[in-house]
């Protein structure tokens, strides 16, 4: 057995998926320590609106950073699929289906403030509306499940050329690119989440370890849920309590743990929307395969339908900003009461118009097999 | 013996297949899964050992073929 076979048998063992949600979660912890949002030390949806934002693609001016963990997820991912060979451009499968899939998950997600990686970061430290995220989360991916069980399907991919692999790694490239050289139309929070972030490269290399690793064994918080459904298999899930715990401990060590349900960091508590802002993400989730950084790592083997998600994952950021649609945090008035946040009428209308949509594509792309 | 053809589905439709095509498996016959990437490998083989089939990896011309046989 070759070296590269023995660590694609390690990668694939338990071993190897709690060895990368653990790192995952350090990474993170240590993020938030080194300057990243608190709770939120890699969060996919938010990291994709803030690029979203820095692009001018919405102008909600305290969320715009180009985040570099996100070109580092692709781009570690590429690096571990050209390694270990797994690099298989391919694309075809229901694409405009998947753009409008990303585009409803994001605005699910941050209904809820977060995608699934920040529900459990919030949770490790110590924020319990997380909880009713991922309780959301859990219902979405339920009823994801019953449309596969029924034959939900978005259809074949094909293999590709090369280059269509490379596309989405190479827009990864151009945001590094644009991350360093800060050209003038790239913009930037001066308050708020967005100006909060660790050193560009240290942001840049955590992105590329988490992606190379997560590559290799397949980390997916979505699917961690869905195979405990599905078929009781807790292989994905173990990742997911080792990310928590790992989290939740280096949190601890750095007194970074705020046990609260209201007023949290970048945070609303309002229950029923926490629970189906992440329900209909939950949902889109499952019908693409992938949570949001499950979509990125396709991205760097080639997969084409997963870069058509993350584009809609763009554009679901630039809707939910444009158009009113993202959550408010609670917050302390200078009297010092609380004021709770959350999803205003717009948001509230969209979140259930995309649970409709979500259910509506789902029973339309069922086919019958055996 | 029956072939499953999972190749160009995504995560998790060749899981799926290949459960429904185990699970109706008598001891000691076969089934076949065609996937086409090293994801869908590892978890058909994760579930054929959840499901109590052995089951062997072949080469296939861009992918694998798994054979899964019920003990």
């Amino acid at each position: 057995m070759s070296a590269r076979e023995g660590l694609t048998r390690f990668f694939a063992s338990r071993g190897g998926i709690v060895l990368a949600g653990g790192l995952i979660g350090l990474a993170a912890a240590l993020l938030q320590k080194l300057g990243n949002p608190a709770n939120m030390g890699v969060c996919v949806a938010c990291f994709t609106r803030d690029i979203a934002g820095a692009l001018g693609l919405h102008r909600a001016a305290p969320v715009q950073y180009l985040r570099p963990e996100i070109p580092g997820f692709v781009l570690g991912a590429l690096l571990a699929a050209l390694l270990f060979r797994e690099f298989r451009p391919r694309g075809g499968s229901a694409p405009v289906v998947r753009f409008v899939l990303g585009v409803f998950a994001m605005i699910g997600a941050l209904a809820f403030l977060g995608c699934p990686w920040r529900a459990l970061l919030r949770l490790a430290g110590g924020d319990l509306t997380a909880l009713i995220g991922l309780a959301g989360l859990a219902a979405g991916i339920a009823g994801g499940v019953a449309l596969l069980r029924s034959g939900y399907s978005l259809g074949r991919s094909q293999p590709t050329r090369a280059a269509a692999g490379l596309v989405l790694p190479g827009l990864a490239l151009l945001v590094l690119f644009f991350a360093l050289l800060k050209p003038g139309f790239i913009l930037a929070s001066a308050a708020g989440p967005g100006s909060l972030h660790a050193a560009l490269g240290i942001s840049l290399v955590a992105g590329l370890v988490v992606g190379l690793l997560a590559q290799r064994t397949r980390f997916c918080t979505m699917g961690a849920i869905r195979d405990l459904l599905m078929a009781r298999d807790a292989h994905l899930l173990s990742g997911v309590a080792a990310l928590v715990a790992v989290a939740f401990a280096v949190n601890l060590a750095l007194g970074r743990v705020n046990v609260g349900f209201a007023a949290m960091p970048i945070a609303h508590s309002q229950v029923l929307w926490n629970f189906l802002g992440m329900a209909l993400a939950g949902l889109a989730f499952a019908m693409a395969g992938g949570c949001p950084g499950r979509q990125l790592f396709l991205c760097g083997e080639g997969d084409g339908d997963a870069g058509v998600f993350v584009l809609g994952m763009l554009g679901g950021a630039a809707a939910a900003h444009n158009f009113g649609l993202a959550a408010s945090p609670d917050r302390i008035d200078e009297a010092g009461a609380l004021v709770v946040g959350g999803v205003g009428a717009n948001g509230q209308a969209a979140v259930v118009f995309g649970l409709l949509a979500c259910v509506a594509i789902g029973f339309a792309m069922r086919e019958r097999w055996k | 013996m029956e072939t499953i053809d999972a190749r160009g589905l995504s995560c998790p439709e060749p899981v799926l297949r290949a459960r429904r095509a185990m699970q109706r498996l008598a001891p000691g016959d076969e089934v076949a899964v065609l996937v086409d990437n090293a994801t869908s490998r590892e978890n058909v083989l994760r579930a054929a050992r959840s499901l109590a089939c052995d089951a062997r990896v072949e080469p296939l011309e861009g992918g694998f073929r798994l054979i899964a046989r019920r003990r």
